[in-house]
């Protein structure tokens, strides 16, 4: 390893790496800055999916005390229940609209007061009850039942919040940093002459692009182990089988990225106007992309646009491997794509490269 | 031994003529200055003969070895110091001149030694955005040694130092001119140049107007004066670029 760290390619990937885990402002934006939005979506986002129904019930309400185990655990997964001794009190709340529905039992009878504003969980509610209601009578009857429902979860694409933003944040933040780093190094080398002094040391190019391609390729691995692994212990992403083919997604798309960036530093003149340019690529295909959120909503011609762009692909892949449970044949054609992207970019932005600014 | 020989040199941007028609030659162990106003055309004639770029015409071998495109066998052979700010950013000046000896593939050791004769030992763990001008020249210089080149580059490796620093500067350059090796300097500061150099090359509109010893210069040209007179006598006093 030591011997390895001081040959040209070794030492160049050790003084880029240092330069880079030592910049601040580059830690954040390509780390910190997209693991916020992975924790704010996480945070605020986290209760959409489960809207449990606050329920009240008044008095005693026999037909739930005598409910069998699983009857009891469903019901309690759908309502959030207090008990109230106070009727008029109770039907406060519903009116207030803090409670979604009141439940009484009368003799044989159970009365539920419930709000018609959000419309899904007035049909929950009655739905739950109707069956409830219905159980018990099938149970009184002595009878067993003669007609079954068997209800089977079908795969859909239609994920958790958790499950669909961080394979998308995850591309934006891939691509946000494998393009920034790309652009500043080329403009920064560039302008101190670095570049310069390193083509008059017997390094080949190939060995300078091949450290930098390196340290990239290591740096998108970190992010998305970052990732992943905070997605998994903190907001309950669950990885399905092949989502170590994000892998290979994850290197081929920091290549396309680099070269955005290659290119971006190639047409401008600056660091920063280099750093402004990869942003001004990225940050609208990033939403363009569903890095934020999904487009199945948009507009046909809003969507079409996203198909051309590296980022699309990329997502659309790494939510296949990721959280789809999809084989390794759905990461097939967004590699395919986003080599090609890659090759190409580089081929424009090696046209247009210069040594120096002059 | 003839250490560089430059044969009718041209470079051309578009209508400018950068470098025209140069011909020089530098000995084996020579100090030479070359001086020139701004824009006079010393930058292109050095890139070339360090072999960063093509010449339009002409021929340039430094230590018998062509120089253009990109010679592998001449690279560890010269030392170019650019400016001072040619570094990695925010590597300690150890780690940066150890990077620059592992891309020549000479041991770590020789980086101690040369922190050592530049006076930087003390600095060793400063981050280079953290030195001063004149720390950062020499860390700079000593990065172009590192691998122990026969011919050595320096562009104007005094500017911006103040006079002690310039003189101690100047006491390590002539030791490693004292070593044995060419060395190549560009200033604008004639004092320098009469004090250092075996002999001064002055390059204005891209031609070489003289080429001789300090000493012999100002005989011909200033009698009673220094070398910068006789600089402004051949370039003329307006301003330029």
């Amino acid at each position: 390893m030591r011997r390895l760290l001081r040959t040209p390619f070794g030492a160049l990937s050790v003084a880029i790496l240092r330069g880079f885990v030592r910049d601040r402002s580059a830690l954040f934006f390509s780390i910190v800055f997209p693991l916020m939005f992975l924790v704010l979506f996480g945070v605020l986002l986290a209760n959409q999916d489960e809207s449990e129904i606050h329920l009240i019930t008044v008095g005693d309400v026999p037909l739930l005390d005598d409910l069998p185990d699983d009857a009891a655990q469903s019901f309690a997964a759908t309502f959030d229940v207090e008990a109230y001794d106070d009727r008029d009190a109770a039907l406060e709340e519903v009116e207030k609209g803090d409670a979604d529905v009141v439940l009484e039992q009368r003799g044989d009878t159970l009365v539920a007061h419930y709000t018609q504003t959000d419309q899904v969980k007035a049909a929950i509610t009655r739905g739950t009850l109707t069956a409830l209601v219905d159980g018990a009578n099938v149970a009184a009857s002595g009878e067993p039942p003669r007609f079954a429902l068997d209800a089977q979860r079908v795969e859909d694409d239609s994920l958790t919040t958790i499950q669909f933003v961080t394979p998308g944040l995850l591309g934006w933040a891939i691509a946000m940093s494998a393009s920034f780093g790309a652009a500043a190094t080329l403009q920064g080398w560039r302008q101190t002459k670095l570049l310069r002094r390193l083509q008059l040391a017997p390094v080949s190019t190939g060995t300078i692009v091949g450290a930098r391609v390196a340290v990239t390729l290591a740096i998108a691995l970190g992010q998305t182990a970052i990732f992943l692994g905070l997605g998994a212990a903190a907001f309950g992403l669950t990885l399905t089988g092949w989502w170590w083919m994000s892998i290979p997604l994850v290197l081929v798309g920091t290549l396309c990225f680099m070269a955005v960036g290659l290119l971006a530093g190639a047409v401008t003149k600056t660091a920063e106007g280099a750093v402004n340019m990869a942003n001004f690529f990225v940050l609208p295909m990033a939403f363009l992309s569903g890095s934020f959120f999904s487009l199945d909503g948009s507009p046909a011609w809003l969507r079409r646009i996203g198909d051309v762009l590296p980022l699309r692909h990329l997502n659309q892949g790494m939510l296949d491997v990721l959280v789809r449970g999809q084989g390794p044949g759905a990461a097939l054609a967004p590699l395919l794509v986003l080599a090609g992207f890659a090759v190409v970019v580089t081929a424009i932005a090696a046209k247009l490269f210069r040594w120096d600014t002059a | 031994m003839t250490a560089i020989s430059v044969v009718g040199l041209t470079k051309r941007y578009g209508d400018l003529t950068a470098v025209d028609a140069v011909d020089l030659s530098v000995e084996e162990g020579e100090f030479v200055g070359v001086l020139g106003p701004n824009g006079a055309g010393k930058t292109t004639l050095l890139e070339m003969v360090e072999g960063l770029r093509k010449p339009d015409a002409g021929e340039v071998t430094v230590l018998g070895e062509r120089a253009w495109p990109r010679n592998p066998r001449l690279q560890p052979r010269i030392g170019v110091q650019l400016q001072a700010s040619a570094f990695f950013e925010r590597l300690t000046v150890r780690e940066q001149i150890e990077t620059f000896a592992a891309l020549y593939r000479v041991p770590g050791s020789a980086s101690a030694a040369w922190l050592e004769q530049v006076g930087l030992a003390d600095k060793a763990r400063t981050r280079v955005e953290d030195l001063s001008g004149g720390q950062a020249q020499r860390l700079s210089i000593a990065c172009a040694l590192v691998h122990d080149p026969e011919v050595v580059f320096l562009d104007e490796p005094t500017a911006a130092l103040d006079p002690q620093a310039r003189r101690n500067l100047w006491d390590l350059l002539r030791g490693i001119n004292g070593d044995g090796r060419t060395v190549v300097l560009t200033t604008h500061h004639m004092d320098e140049a009469e004090t250092l150099c075996d002999r001064v090359a002055i390059i204005d509109r891209g031609r070489l107007l003289q080429y001789d010893a300090p000493g012999a210069l100002v005989a011909e040209h200033a009698a009673t004066g220094n070398l910068e007179d006789v600089f402004l006598a051949l370039t003329g006093r307006e301003y330029r670029a």
